[in-house]
């Protein structure tokens, strides 16, 4: 009691100059966040209001003006170009999500909860995986898929993003594991409950924001993902919307209210997620620096 | 390489002395569900990223150029890597990737340290600022490409705001051929043989509005990393510094930039190999830029693999991407895993 105190008067008198002096600077650190912040949303105001202009103003020259009136066009044009493209990214992202995430799941409950001798040297070389420049397997990836028939179509796709998903979606779940208290592995293990029954009936109950955290990770990671797409999929029918926009973007004969709104529509839904479910995003977005 | 694709699971790697036989059937009641889970994906790692390398390797010694494999080896063996080095336009790529990482790097951890203090103060609002700096961060390379493609191009977006201001001819942004501050003639002074350096070595101008790009993107990266290790910082070291004495700068320098050093590190490692990875974002934005000014070995690989044919020089320059990122990551991967179990 006396030290709290002693603590609370000791650098006691706080003249009101000295009080004003650091709300003084908050005030304009506040003032210094709102004009980043403003900086930060431009690129996004150009985008959103380009895709909602008439195409006669959707040019260079006015760029930085308000829409005169809205107009979809611009988005109707987008969306008849791109949509095959759109519905693509959900048919690969979503089984591609959901088996990474299980494989994960039990990969990253044997390295947190089911120690043994150089667990972490054989981890580290999983995890090495997930940081390597895919341009160095992409030429025998290309002849694995042609010769089981996978290569150009999405089936093709879908197995890729699973096998390089395992690295991260493994160091998702290492990490999500390793925060649960281990007296539930030992109550399982003393009952003499086999490690798979431990997972399936102790952690996978407990699992859900694991699942949450990785398969928003990987939802994001797969639908913004171009390199594989790319050169996976040659048919433009069949590719991705990544890689459609990018096409999109090249062809000198589309109006820019149409390019901007492909890229919105390419945006949404990782945009969506983000500002939806923002707290695990960041949990996935960290998790991908190891510790 | 054969070591890492050979580590499979160490306990069954030495067979134990026959009196410990009970061992056999220990092992697997504990161990069993753990070898069945990992086997399977380490042997899918195995073959898909360090067996792959290996056969990129052997492309990068082949005689492979056109449709139809082939796997003859080059005489000598790194032929390729030999014309890899001599090109001009590898040349550039190797210049820019490293200039691009030097001022994406710089830019992003500073722009990151900035917004990170500013939050994590803020009088008001903290987590809608959060939100808004990270944003770009849930977007696609691509549509961030596309969009700042627009702004950076000169008749346009940027130019129109410094007209503005009366700065009139704007820069020429993307568009730009100009390498400023080339040394290259001073090298080959200095260096024998220094002379198979084609191109200027120095700071090619497009590749900034790619640089601005880039840690728009990824400077919220840097923020929620570092705002995570300032939510960690004891109370007590403000405290003491305030106890002290030691003004707001003081503090700042010697016990909260400390405090982020390891935050710091880990940011370098994540962004410099991305940024040594770079390719959506420069080819939707620039491509390879006027005479290679934004062209990256990312971009390099792809033309020369798939549009091209070239497959034995795509596969040697992916090669020489795969150690610069490896040169990066591997001694962190070493430091927070392999050392730690050690320990």
């Amino acid at each position: 009691m006396t030290d709290t105190a002693a603590r609370t008067t000791a650098p006691a008198p706080p003249t009101a100059e000295a009080a004003r002096a650091p709300i003084k600077g908050k005030i304009g650190a506040l003032i210094a966040l709102v004009v980043l912040a403003c900086l930060f949303l431009l690129p996004v105001y150009i985008m959103v209001m380009a895709g909602l202009k008439p195409p006669a103003q959707a040019d260079a020259t006015h760029m930085w003006e308000l829409p005169k009136e809205i107009d979809f066009s611009g988005m109707r044009e987008a969306w008849a170009r791109l949509s095959p493209n759109f519905r693509n990214s959900l048919v690969i992202v979503l089984p591609a999500t959901v088996v990474a995430s299980i494989i994960g799941a039990l990969n990253g409950f044997v390295f947190a909860k089911l120690p043994f001798r150089g667990a972490n040297v054989l981890f580290a070389v999983m995890l090495l995986g997930m940081f390597i420049p895919y341009q160095v397997i992409l030429i025998p990836m290309v002849r694995f898929l042609q010769s089981i028939g996978l290569y150009g179509n999405l089936s093709g796709l879908i197995l890729v993003h699973i096998i390089y998903g395992i690295p991260i979606t493994t160091l998702i779940f290492r990490n999500y594991y390793a925060g649960i208290p281990g007296e539930i592995m030992e109550a399982g293990q003393v009952d003499g409950v086999s490690n798979f029954k431990i997972f399936t009936h102790l952690m996978v109950p407990l699992s859900l924001p694991g699942f949450v955290v990785c398969g928003i990770f990987q939802v994001t990671n797969i639908w913004n993902d171009f390199l594989f797409g790319i050169t996976v999929v040659p048919n433009p029918t069949e590719q991705p919307i990544t890689v459609a926009l990018n096409n999109l973007s090249g062809n000198f004969s589309v109006q820019w209210n149409t390019v901007m709104s492909g890229a919105l529509l390419a945006a949404i839904p990782t945009a969506l997620i983000y500002i939806l479910l923002g707290r695990f995003f960041v949990r996935g977005m960290t998790a991908g620096s190891v510790k | 390489m054969s070591t890492t694709t050979t580590a499979a699971p160490p306990p069954v790697a030495k067979p134990k002395p026959p009196r410990r036989g009970v061992f056999q059937a220990e092992f697997w009641r504990r161990h069993g569900f753990a070898f069945a889970v990992l086997v399977p994906s380490l042997i899918v790692i195995a073959i898909f990223v360090y067996g792959f390398i290996g056969y990129s390797i052997r492309v990068s010694m082949s005689q492979w150029q056109g449709l139809l494999p082939n796997l003859a080896p080059r005489d000598p063996l790194y032929q390729t890597y030999v014309d890899l080095f001599n090109n001009p336009r590898w040349q550039a790529d190797l210049r820019n990737v490293f200039v691009f990482t030097f001022f994406f790097l710089a830019l992003s951890v500073l722009v990151g340290l900035m917004l990170a203090l500013l939050v994590h103060n803020a009088l008001a609002g903290a987590p809608i600022f959060r939100t808004i700096f990270l944003f770009p961060y849930s977007l696609s390379f691509i549509v961030t490409g596309v969009v700042w493609r627009w702004i950076f191009t000169p008749s346009a977006g940027a130019n129109l705001l410094l007209q503005a201001v009366g700065i009139d001819p704007g820069p020429k942004w993307i568009t730009d051929p100009r390498v400023v501050g080339d040394v290259s003639t001073a090298l080959e002074a200095i260096i024998p043989g220094g002379d198979f350096i084609q191109v200027k070595l120095g700071i090619p101008l497009a590749l900034l509005p790619i640089v601005i790009a880039a840690s728009w993107q990824l400077a919220g990266f840097a923020m929620a990393t570092l705002l995570a290790a300032l939510g960690t910082l004891p109370d007590e070291l403000k405290e003491a510094a305030s106890l002290d004495g030691a003004g707001t700068w003081r503090y700042h320098w010697h016990i909260v930039l400390p405090w982020l050093r390891p935050a710091i590190v880990v940011i370098l490692v994540i962004l410099g190999h991305v940024s040594l990875k770079s390719f959506d974002l420069v080819y939707a934005m620039s491509g390879q830029g006027p005479g290679f000014a934004t062209d990256v070995p990312g971009i390099f690989v792809f033309e020369q693999t798939f549009r091209a044919l070239r497959f034995n020089l795509g596969a040697a320059a992916s090669m020489i991407m795969f150690l610069l990122v490896a040169a990066v990551i591997v001694p962190y991967l070493y430091r927070s895993l392999v050392r730690e179990e050690r320990s």
